[in-house]
């Protein structure tokens, strides 16, 4: 899943810095990402594992890291698999 | 609904605001005018000492800018366009003959021009000053005001599709703008206090379309990069929006390529009064005939 959302990242991120640079932890708004970029970002990972990200994690923390992406599309089809 | 619809209903029947047949589209009065005049002759009073330098654009924008400015990244839904007839003569016989029958739609062979309509007055300040190179250390300060066009059709008196905007607009560093914006959140609560209108400043979001849009949302309000002052028109349950304070943070520093004598990035701010509804809640408030307004409330606007 990581390598994914590093994919998607170098692809719609826009960042000025190379992703491969980028600890799992790393601040991305601090990196670079635009809201807007968040939001191209959002919609590749939602293409990518076939998920839908809720309301209630559409907001700059699920974002804010790779390791937080991780967490959230974890978090995402974990409750899909409950369901 | 109907709160909404009666009060519209008042306010053509008592000739402030006159129909087209077009909902959101209004001509105004002599008298709906002084209002607006003199309010702005308030803001002119409280704003003028900060020596804003003064421009004012047509309600049409370079459509090169617009472009730029990303607005149909986020509000599609809302934009306007100018399109023209560019044909030759048989094109317009064709044009012509297509309007006689009505069976098909004339507007098809209408094709774009250079310009958009202006969807907030500050948006052909930015790539103006971005011309003129770097910015100040201390900041600038602009003052705009434009009529404005939102494509969103509606029976709600305080939701036209043609509306005036004054806006000022600071660029400067964080701190300098940020403290810009708190002071004309100050001022907005005390202005609105002075002629009598019963106010509420919230944290606010702009309608950005579509489900990206709610990730748009989500990141304004949790930055409390937008707020509004609220006042009751139409619905005291649901207030509308007098006046909006944004932070921009950079972002229109980075579009624009708007820079600081030193070399960093500017941030920017703004401060928005929504002209015709403020108009339209001193209307609400006070009533229909100016002259029973409350004496304070005439002295304060008229003097």
């Amino acid at each position: 899943m990581n390598e994914t959302i590093r994919e998607l990242l170098a692809r719609v991120g826009g960042l000025p810095v190379a992703v491969t640079e980028l600890e799992d932890a790393a601040d991305l708004y601090s990196a670079g990402l635009s809201s807007f970029a968040s939001v191209q970002l959002m919609l590749a990972i939602e293409e990518a594992f076939d998920i839908e990200f809720p309301d209630s994690l559409l907001n700059r923390k699920s974002f804010a890291s790779i390791s937080a992406i991780e967490q959230t599309v974890a978090q995402i089809l974990k409750a899909r698999e409950a369901a | 609904m109907d709160m909404q619809v009666s009060f519209l209903d008042r306010l053509f029947d008592a000739g402030l605001l006159i129909d087209t047949g077009v909902d959101g589209l209004y001509g105004r009065s002599g008298q709906f005018e002084d209002v607006i005049a003199a309010f702005e002759r308030l803001i002119d009073r409280i704003g003028g000492a900060d020596g804003a330098e003064a421009m004012r654009f047509p309600p049409g924008m370079n459509r090169a800018f617009f472009e730029q400015s990303g607005y149909m990244k986020s509000f599609p839904q809302l934009a306007g366009t100018v399109h023209s007839f560019c044909g030759n003569e048989l094109d317009h016989m064709s044009l012509l003959k297509c309007m006689e029958v009505g069976e098909e739609d004339w507007t098809k062979g209408q094709e774009a021009t250079d310009i958009v309509l202006t969807p907030a007055a500050c948006y052909p300040l930015y790539p103006t000053v971005a011309r003129r190179g770097k910015l100040p250390k201390s900041g600038a300060l602009y003052d705009l005001q434009s009529y404005c066009f939102r494509h969103e059709p509606s029976k709600d008196p305080a939701r036209q599709q043609l509306f005036r905007m004054r806006e000022y607009i600071c660029m400067g560093t964080e701190s300098h703008v940020t403290d810009f914006r708190q002071r004309w959140m100050d001022r907005g609560v005390e202005m609105m206090k002075s002629i009598g209108l019963d106010v509420t400043i919230d944290i606010a979001n702009d309608p950005f379309f579509g489900r990206a849009g709610k990730m748009l949302v989500n990141n304004q309000r949790d930055q409390n990069l937008k707020f509004e002052l609220l006042i009751p028109i139409t619905s005291v349950a649901k207030p509308t929006a007098c006046m909006s304070f944004n932070y921009h943070q950079d972002s229109f520093g980075l579009k624009w390529g708007l820079n600081l004598e030193d070399g960093s990035v500017a941030h920017t701010a703004c401060v928005g009064f929504g002209l015709e509804r403020i108009a339209l809640a001193l209307f609400h408030t006070h009533g229909l005939d100016v002259k029973t307004w409350p004496e304070n409330v005439r002295a304060t606007l008229w003097g």
